[in-house]
């Protein structure tokens, strides 16, 4: 056992650090502090800038990607020293559906056009992806889903109603499952994975504001799109293997350990400055049980991670286990956004960037503090809720 | 970056685990607890003949040089088993002690007698007034001619009553409660002054409370400087409560996977009790806090013990941290079992009671949280540290 850096590791790590101080734009710093202090969305170049920069370089905008496809392919070990230089600098994190989704799918399932027409794009940012799993009648129950798409020559015509699609405003293609066969003996047996480009006629979408009044999530319509059979992935009614492989990964992404690291040291910061019964908040004894509470929970999910990126490099890709990274990365992400929403006290209040104002008030740290708590109480129901991740594990780990 | 065993790790570990196997099946480990003595000799031979005795000691007093990786390997199997013996006692804690301070012919005439077998030692530390605080000593030594004369009283000294030695922390100087003026003392367990009052624990291991009442050391026997003890006292207790976190993470497997087991065995209203969600929820939710408590066992043992602030900061997070899985994990495991969670005949409860001793071992899960805050916290709101509050 041995989890110390090799000279070469951290040699990497000074690489990374470098390359962000360098590179990392500082109008794309103050552009989404500012947003984010007002509650206000990002825009597409702000969501994309960095991952823009990072494609120029290496393909260090998708570190798990094999070389041969443009990636980085870095070692478990690189994974986690990027991520944590990342989070550490607080840079925008990479939108996840090109690199993290479709892509992995495109180069493991699809086909050499396919591969050659999508991965430049998504590993350079400049082309948007979302996701069309959802529905609004299937959401934990995924394999029920309704879209329909019906192949009439070169095409299929897809009819039906997808939900929850972060960031379709901004998408120049969305992947879906769709049901090709309704008559399948299994829901899970009739699904295909297809690939649609936002501006086919007949795709629309209406944004869905979330309760902090943020616009993330969109439904997206299919009134009779039609789609070149090319864009199929793999085999037609293949989709829910594609679509458990695309979760393995999504999940292993989401456990956010350097992230909620790197906010565990702001709520300190910002405790220490905030008073209660005339002392730091950080000396209260029940606030500071809270946030160590958090950092013990969180430097065992680091070891867990790490644990869980050590059998990965043994060539195993993400497997179940990681729907255990899920849950407690959710966990933690939650308990986070709480304890900095209880940090700053009745400026939990003000939500700025509405219609009615467009003031700062109170305390720099204290904007918007509220409005994360609450957008964040959906980690623990997206990418599968945790619920559904305990039966994952129930099943696939042991073996109930 | 890897967590794999080295090839001689990986052969300790099933030297361990055969041993266990071989020699601790659930009838014979009954038979040992309830005997006189509350331990085998026979097993403790073994341990010697296996060279277990030996892992962390130095090679020039004929040890293996082992690290707490390879510590870690023998406690966790021996969680597994809930072995009796009165390993951690001896070899990790009063041999961690003599290792660390002893002078060259203390250790000489010591420690390869503990690697032998030939004798095993307990550490008496802890008062009835002191809790967990290793700084708190009332028992005295006071010079007079050549020898200290020790008046005192010392709490559940675990391994006591099989030990030849006992190691005992006494008071030369200073308030009961200062770091500074804490002596250590080797004696034989039949000096006159020393009185053991032997017992049987919840969980079927054995301790003794101590009376001291003048006993008399020879200056010879003063292990370390007199006054200085205390740095030694933690860092050892330090070493030992990764130990015994490593036999917790033992036995939280044993309950975490025997009780998959008995769900998914047990049947009511016709059907395993397994299928049930709330039970599957349950189970899981059992696993992950193992893995979690694995986990940051791994952060203890793989962190840079030799820096005594590091070293503070990681066992006690893991202290704390696997305190918490102890007791979902425990609770949880006999829940599941039901009635038979309930009874001593069957293993389940024996493995909980164990696990919740080894909470309380060396400072429950509050002890370490607190430990741990301040060593992470208190600096935090200096100045530097704050952010400047700029109201618009």
């Amino acid at each position: 056992m041995d989890i110390a850096f090799s000279n070469e590791d951290l040699k990497f790590q000074s690489e990374i650090r470098d390359f962000i101080k360098t590179n990392y734009p500082q109008e794309l710093r103050d552009s989404i502090n500012s947003k984010r202090k007002l509650g206000k969305e990002l825009s597409r170049e702000d969501l994309t800038a960095w991952h823009k920069i990072l494609g120029k370089h290496n393909g260090w905008s998708a570190p798990s990607w094999p070389k041969q496809y443009g990636g980085a392919e870095f070692t478990p070990t690189q994974k986690y020293i990027f991520e944590q230089e990342c989070a550490k600098a607080e840079c925008q994190y990479i939108m996840p559906f090109g690199i993290n989704m479709v892509g992995p799918v495109i180069y493991t399932f699809g086909n050499e056009e396919q591969k050659a027409q999508h991965l430049p794009g998504i590993l350079s940012g400049e082309v948007f992806w979302c996701q069309g799993y959802s529905e609004p009648g299937s959401g934990s129950d995924l394999a029920s889903l309704k879209t329909s798409a019906v192949k009439e020559g070169d095409y299929y015509i897809v009819n039906g109603q997808k939900t929850w699609t972060t960031m379709a405003q901004y998408a120049d293609w969305i992947f879906c499952l769709v049901r090709t066969n309704p008559e399948a003996e299994k829901p899970q047996q009739g699904i295909s994975f297809l690939l649609i480009d936002m501006k086919t006629p007949g795709v629309t979408i209406r944004p869905i504001k979330l309760m902090d009044g943020s616009h993330e999530v969109n439904e997206t319509w299919f009134d009779n799109v039609k789609v070149p059979v090319e864009n199929l992935i793999g085999q037609e009614n293949m989709g829910w293997t594609y679509a458990k492989f695309l979760l393995a990964h999504e999940r292993s992404g989401i456990a956010g350990v350097a992230r909620s690291k790197k906010a565990i040291e702001r709520i300190k910061q910002i405790a220490s400055s905030e008073m209660s019964y005339g002392e730091p908040l950080i000396q209260d004894p029940a606030f500071k049980a809270k946030i160590a509470a958090a950092e013990l929970e969180l430097s065992a999910l680091e070891y867990t991670e790490l644990r869980t990126l050590a059998k990965d490099s043994a060539g195993k890709g993400p497997g179940p286990e990681s729907s255990l990274l899920k849950i407690k990365g959710t966990d933690i992400q939650q308990a986070v956004t709480e304890l900095a929403m209880e940090a700053v006290g009745y400026y939990a209040n003000p939500h700025l960037g509405t219609t009615l104002s467009n003031e700062y008030v109170g305390p720099d740290y204290a904007t918007n503090l509220s409005g994360t708590y609450f957008n964040f109480r959906k980690a623990s129901i997206y990418g599968g809720s945790n619920e559904i991740q305990r039966n994952i594990i129930a099943k696939m780990v042991l073996g109930l | 970056m890897n967590f794999d065993y080295t090839e001689e790790q990986t052969l300790l570990d099933n030297m361990v685990t055969s041993f266990v196997r071989d020699n601790y099946d659930w009838d014979t480990r009954c038979n040992i607890v309830k005997s006189e003595e509350g331990w085998k000799a026979e097993n403790w031979k073994q341990f010697a003949e296996l060279g277990l005795l030996g892992v962390p000691f130095d090679e020039a007093y004929g040890g293996l040089g082992g690290k707490s990786t390879d510590l870690m390997i023998v406690m966790e199997q021996f969680g597994k088993g809930l072995v009796v013996e009165p390993y951690l006692p001896t070899v990790i804690l009063a041999g961690g002690l003599i290792s660390k301070l002893g002078t060259e012919e203390q250790k000489n005439s010591i420690i390869p007698e503990i690697i032998s077998g030939n004798i095993r030692c307990a550490f008496a530390y802890a008062e009835p007034q002191s809790r967990f605080d290793l700084n708190d000593v009332k028992t005295s030594a006071v010079l007079n001619g050549d020898d200290y004369v020790l008046n005192g009283f010392k709490s559940v000294v675990f391994g006591a009553g099989m030990a030849s030695h006992l190691i005992i922390s006494a008071r030369t100087d200073g308030d009961q409660r200062s770091e500074s003026g804490i002596t250590l003392f080797i004696v034989d367990t039949k000096s006159e002054g020393l009185t053991l009052q032997n017992y049987p624990t919840i969980d079927e291991y054995r301790a003794s409370e101590v009376i001291i009442e003048n006993l008399k050391v020879s200056k010879d026997n003063v292990l370390g400087k007199v006054n200085m003890a205390y740095d030694a006292i933690e860092e050892i207790v330090d070493i030992s409560t990764i130990a015994a976190c490593s036999e917790a993470v033992g036995i939280l497997q044993v309950l975490k996977d025997s009780t998959t087991e008995y769900c998914k065995n047990r049947k009511q209203f016709g059907q395993s009790i397994a299928k049930n969600q709330v039970i599957q929820h349950r189970l899981v939710d059992m696993m992950i806090e193992y893995e979690q408590a694995k986990s940051i066992l791994y952060m203890a043992v793989t962190a840079d013990l030799s820096s005594s602030d590091e070293r503070k900061k990681v066992v006690s997070a893991a202290k704390a941290r696997i305190g918490k899985a102890i007791k979902f994990v425990g609770e949880s495991a006999i829940q599941l079992h039901g009635g038979m969670g309930v009874v001593d005949e069957y293993m389940v409860s024996h493995y909980f009671k164990r696990a919740t001793m080894i909470g309380v071992l060396f400072g429950n899960t509050d002890y370490h949280m607190k430990r741990y805050m301040t060593l992470t916290q208190s600096g935090i709101s200096s100045s530097d540290e704050a952010i400047s509050v700029s109201v618009t």
